[in-house]
């Protein structure tokens, strides 16, 4: 495991080396992407011009989620989300390098298409749980302060999982890219609002099927000492590593799967 | 080293039939095959295009997963245990490249050293050795994808053997290259093979390959071994004729020639087919030139694709 790691760790920096010869293109991509997500945040800003709460939540705590779902999901873009250049590689056939050297292709792969613009997605969202941590009315404790970092690291690897298994299926059928950007992109939303405002059944959809509500929610609800409305205790935040596990196991399974139906391209 | 058992492999493809109904086809790419490769030689499987070549190295080195059949190589079933088998392993795709596209070949070689792990004074020593009999030296500090192709394929090769593999698979390796650079390629493969006792299997369309390279060769045609020859086999069987091509300095009627066949007449040209052996080019060039003036001529080597042409309408 330590030798995948360094060797993602040297084909990272080779990735971001080779990008380097196209410096001005990365600082304009990197301001957009920041801009993006900034945009996000505009939405947010505008809704409680109009609102004094949204669902029992008030704007610092909405900021809180929006902080804790956008940084993971960031994070997770980041070193993750590249995996979906696999429908690429697998039309051209260039998947096949990845397979023939003694390192996970997985691993390849995201390091691979590593690009270092995608903090762009990370750092706004990062400032803003920063402010909201700052101004929420939290009566922290070690376990609250645990809380924090705890649920960021989850949150990145449920959100690397589903990045994963969307990828996967384009081993299956090529073009996919558009199904999987809603269930990614469309989750990192999801998470970004108190889960109040969605039906009932939605909400036990985010908990139980696809477990978001454990990227941002429950945590935050955790934090401010709310009791969550989709039900279940205050302790269920803390189950949050252990969802992420059984996600990133999943993710495993299907794809090992998916590698195994690799055909590759005539040559 | 290697060893194939009965080993097939499937592809579904879908075509479209109307406008919703699609049809589902199973294609056999490699259908029953079955070979073993000696520790130490050289083989050649050589065959039309889509007779299954790519598929059975790709299956050999774990990038596909067999649909049948037992496959050992270097001991290992190769899709199970990709990650192990490939430190063991050179692959060469002639068509891809395995190098960082945007990165000098001296960065690739430095990569490749910490992706399989090589200890620094044996990839020191091994980059040195390469650099110097594959002369890579003027272009180690150029970015890939400003080589030219036969660069670009001197610098594969030294990537696929960095890491001192004991075997190692070579698709279509001189494929597209100038004959200097096939040449380089040949000596460099027949050098490794001495010095180090390298296993090596290799695809191509080139019979110079074949004969430079290969003791051992494999006909392969729709997922099956039709033959399992040496070249000196394959040429007393299949390549005993040899064609020549003549320019007359004049249009005329079509040349006699005994022991030679004639195949085809176009204005000045003329085609004879003969036998290597008897009666041989010097006495059908002489018989040429003595019944009319020529401008010009040239002897054709049968093809691969000729050769196992032939061998296929014979079974």
């Amino acid at each position: 495991m330590g030798d995948q790691l360094a060797a993602y760790g040297r084909l990272v920096a080779a990735r971001i080396r080779s990008d380097w010869q196209y410096r001005a293109s990365f600082a304009l991509l990197l301001a957009a992407q920041a801009l993006v997500s900034l945009l996000d945040l505009v939405v947010v800003v505008v809704l409680f011009h109009r609102v004094e709460a949204l669902a029992g939540w008030s704007a610092t705590e909405v900021a809180l989620l929006f902080g804790l779902g956008g940084t993971a999901f960031g994070l997770a873009d980041l070193t993750a989300g590249t995996v979906e250049h696999a429908a690429a590689h697998i039309r051209a056939g260039s998947f096949d390098q990845f397979l023939l050297r003694p390192v996970g292709p997985l691993i390849q792969l995201s390091a691979s298409e590593f690009a270092l613009r995608r903090l762009g997605r990370v750092l706004p969202p990062a400032a803003v749980l920063v402010v909201a941590l700052s101004r929420a009315e939290v009566d922290w404790t070690p376990a609250r302060a645990t809380l924090v970092p705890v649920a960021l690291a989850s949150g990145t690897v449920a959100f690397s999982a589903i990045w994963v298994v969307t990828a996967s299926a384009a081993f299956w059928t090529v073009q996919t890219q558009e199904v999987a950007n809603s269930f990614t992109y469309g989750g990192s939303q999801l998470v970004r609002y108190p889960l109040d405002v969605l039906g009932s059944w939605l909400r036990r959809l985010a908990t139980f099927v696809v477990p978001l509500a454990f990227v941002a929610y429950l945590p935050a609800a955790a934090l401010l000492g709310r009791r969550p409305v989709s039900g279940g205790p205050a302790w269920l935040a803390w189950l949050a590593p252990a969802v992420s596990a059984g996600l990133a196991l999943v993710a495993r399974a299907v794809w090992r799967s998916a590698v195994a139906h690799y055909r590759s391209t005539g040559s | 080293m290697v060893v194939l058992d009965q080993v097939a492999k499937e592809f579904v493809v879908r075509h479209r039939a109307g406008r919703l109904r699609r049809t589902r086809q199973v294609v056999r790419a490699v259908d029953g095959l079955s070979l073993t490769v000696e520790p130490g030689s050289t083989v050649g499987l050589i065959g039309p295009n889509g007779a299954g070549k790519s598929t059975t190295v790709k299956l050999c080195t774990g990038i596909l997963v067999p649909s049948a059949g037992q496959l050992r190589v270097a001991g290992m079933d190769p899709s199970r245990s990709r990650l192990a088998l490939a430190r063991r392993i050179g692959v060469v795709f002639g068509q891809r490249t395995q190098l960082w596209w945007d990165l000098p070949l001296a960065e690739s070689f430095g990569l490749l050293r910490h992706v399989y792990r090589v200890d620094a004074g044996r990839h020191r020593a091994n980059a040195e050795r390469f650099t110097e009999v594959l002369d890579l030296g003027p272009f180690l500090a150029t970015p890939v994808r400003q080589l030219s192709l036969g660069q670009r394929m001197r610098g594969e090769l030294a990537a696929a053997l960095l890491h001192d593999p004991e075997l190692v698979f070579l698709d279509e390796p001189t494929v597209g290259l100038d004959l200097l650079s096939k040449d380089a390629v040949r000596a460099f493969l027949a050098d490794l093979r001495r010095e180090r006792g390298v296993t090596v299997v290799l695809t191509t369309h080139d019979l110079v390959d074949v004969e430079r390279l290969c003791d051992r060769l494999l006909i392969v045609d729709r997922g099956r071994v039709l033959e399992d020859t040496t070249v000196e086999g394959l040429k007393q069987r299949h390549g005993g004729e040899r064609t020549l091509m003549v320019d007359l300095e004049e249009e005329r009627t079509a040349l006699a020639v005994p022991g030679a066949e004639l195949v085809r007449v176009e204005g000045r040209r003329q085609w004879l087919r003969f036998d290597r052996d008897a009666p041989g080019a010097a006495a059908v060039i002489a018989a040429v030139v003595a019944q009319a003036p020529v401008r010009d001529l040239a002897i054709e080597e049968p093809t691969i694709e000729e050769v196992v042409r032939r061998i296929y309408r014979e079974r």
